[in-house]
């Protein structure tokens, strides 16, 4: 009896170092990159490599938000990010509550048409979106930016998901009590929803926050660039071997994205196991 | 479910919704126009924006429009399946088509069995660091590939790099990961596998925490060993998980792009040259039509592979 609860502990205890071994590998390459931000470009350049800094320094972050660009590219990312998730939020709520409780003529070919997108690779619509941003006169704005990604089929779909759930004998009785369909979308459903609008509004935030090939495409000049279109050009051009530069531009990157994801996690973890498997 | 379609036709759209709708209390007809009403917005911007440009993009494809042709319109010939035939001669492409294959066929499982493997142990004895473990393992995936690739060639430096000095603290001489002709494209894999594992063990852990420990108890009674549990209760149970970790682990990694584009510019020697970056390639030269038509042998691509998963893992055999 003895023994066998000894072997279960043996078993747990050498699972957890498996486990945290492998999680030092995931973890691992942020802090490597979190301090090698702090060395400067000589220390960056020894072999074999210093752990710590030895003479920690904020350089490469003053070079990158000063003589550089990089409040400007943090500015675009932003707006960009804010812009497009706004309207994700507002306009897929919409459509996801009138496919929900509203199914009119067309509603269900709608739906279909919806999903039937829901795979279709970025890369199929560059070229013909480039071409219609361009005769809209809009390469290198914001509007170019953003308008392509502010209507996405898989936010309708998790808002439909959603709302279907929410009783219509609710929404009758506001109807009875007089209330328009506006109001009662404003007033009932929205609230109703916060769960599935926080899960899209991370989601496309993140999303958004981490596109590449379309801001690659139609940002053509620095002042319309986000961050990491101007890191990955900086760091395929004269830049390419200034890693102390390089790896501060990804701690600007990716470390607001982290503090959110492990503030917000539950929410991550609610909407891809919710939404993804149903 | 009801099989009313959307059609309104001569009938009217209260006879068409009234399927939905509480018998004898047809749907009024505002409803159809708040419907679209609440819906307009979306539609609009997704028919202008993703719809219409799936349909343009099939269209350019059986052209030879150029990004010359922007200013002249007229200039545009159609060319019938040319740029598709044309396809099959490009050694580029073919080149691109290959390495893209190796990466979606030893990636995906190569992904997939890590997660599997890493939600297991999770679900099978960790209580009290469940989260650490959820949160630490799906880091890189909330991450830009941009940065993860930048951070990752340092990493991978032949002289300076961290991965090299490990492997030297050990005796081992590290090769030069990104400038071999053979061991990029498996590095660039090995990197998405990590990248990407969060994503399908926290689905993988969503779907063994559903599995009803009876059977596993009932199992036990019966005298079935650990494996045999595996085999016989917990994949089986799982497959739907399975599929769509498949199919979307698939879809992403039919289309890997920054990858080659940050860490190796698609070299050396086109050996990490990817379906996707040689179509951006074609598009940067101006070569619309050509880049439509590749562009959609990437979706036929995508849309083959998902039905193949489903046909593979849809029923139990």
């Amino acid at each position: 009896m003895n023994g066998a609860r000894a072997r279960d502990r043996t078993a747990t205890v050498v699972l957890h170092a498996l486990l945290a071994g492998g999680l030092l590998v995931m973890v691992g390459p942020f802090v490597w990159m979190l301090l090698s931000s702090f060395k400067t470009f000589g220390e960056i350049l020894r072999s074999p490599p210093t752990w710590w800094p030895l003479d920690p320094t904020l350089d490469n972050y003053s070079v990158l938000l000063g003589r550089l660009d990089f409040p400007a590219y943090f500015v675009n990312s932003t707006v960009v990010a804010v812009a497009t998730t706004a309207g994700n939020l507002l306009f897929c709520a919409a459509a996801g509550y009138a496919l929900a409780k509203l199914r009119f003529p067309g509603s269900r070919l709608l739906f279909a048409v919806v999903l039937g997108t829901i795979m279709v690779p970025g890369i199929v619509t560059l070229v013909p979106l480039f071409v219609l941003v361009s005769n809209l006169g809009l390469v290198n704005t914001y509007a170019g930016l953003v308008l392509p990604f502010l209507a996405q089929a898989f936010g309708v779909f998790l808002m439909r998901q959603f709302m279907l759930s929410i009783p219509d004998d609710l929404l009758e009785a506001a109807r009875i009590d007089g209330a328009g369909e506006w109001r009662i979308f404003w007033r009932i459903v929205l609230p109703l929803s916060r769960p599935p609008l926080a899960t899209l509004g991370i989601l496309t935030f993140l999303a958004s926050w981490n596109n590449f090939l379309w801001p690659l495409v139609v940002a053509t000049t620095e002042s319309r660039y986000t961050l990491p279109v101007a890191l990955a050009l900086y760091s395929v051009g004269q830049n390419r071997a200034r890693y102390d530069l390089l790896l501060a531009g990804s701690v600007l990157i990716v470390v607001p994205v982290l503090v959110v994801f492990v503030l917000l996690q539950r929410h991550f973890v609610r909407g891809i196991a919710t939404t993804g498997l149903k | 479910m009801t099989v009313t379609t959307g059609r309104a036709g001569g009938v009217g759209p209260q006879v068409a919704a009234a399927g939905h709708h509480r018998p004898g209390r047809p749907r009024p007809a505002w409803h159809a126009l708040t419907g679209w009403g609440f819906a307009l917005p979306f539609v609009a911007l997704f028919v202008v924006f993703m719809a219409g440009p799936v349909l343009a993009s099939l269209a350019m494809s059986f052209t030879d429009i150029r990004s010359a042709d922007l200013r002249d319109p007229l200039g545009v010939e159609i060319v019938g399946i040319d740029n598709y035939r044309r396809l099959f001669t490009d050694d580029l492409f073919l080149r691109a088509a290959g390495n893209t294959a190796i990466f979606v066929v030893l990636g995906v499982p190569l992904t997939m069995a890590a997660a599997l493997v890493v939600a297991l142990g999770v679900n099978s004895g960790v209580t009290r660091f469940r989260t650490v473990f959820r949160v630490g393992y799906y880091l890189p995936v909330v991450t830009s590939i941009v940065a993860i690739s930048v951070v990752w060639r340092f990493l991978l430096q032949p002289q300076t790099g961290l991965v090299n000095s490990l492997l030297g603290l050990v005796g081992l001489g590290g090769p030069n990961w990104l400038n071999d002709t053979h061991l990029a494209l498996p590095t660039l894999i090995v990197m998405a596998a990590w990248r990407n594992l969060g994503f399908s063990m926290v689905i993988f852990l969503a779907g063994l925490q559903a599995i009803p420990r009876d059977l596993y108890e009932a199992a036990t009674i019966d005298g079935a060993g650990r494996w045999a549990q595996f085999r016989y209760i917990t994949l089986p149970v799982l497959r739907p998980t399975v599929l769509f970790v498949a199919v979307v682990t698939t879809i992403g990694y039919v289309q890997f792009f920054e990858e080659p584009f940050v860490m190796t510019q698609g070299g050396p020697l086109d050996s990490t040259l990817s379906l996707a970056y040689h179509t951006y390639n074609q598009f940067g030269f101006g070569n619309y039509g050509y880049a439509s038509a590749m562009s959609y042998v990437l979706f036929l691509v995508v849309v083959a592979l998902s039905i193949a998963w489903f046909r593979l893992l849809r029923s139990n055999t």
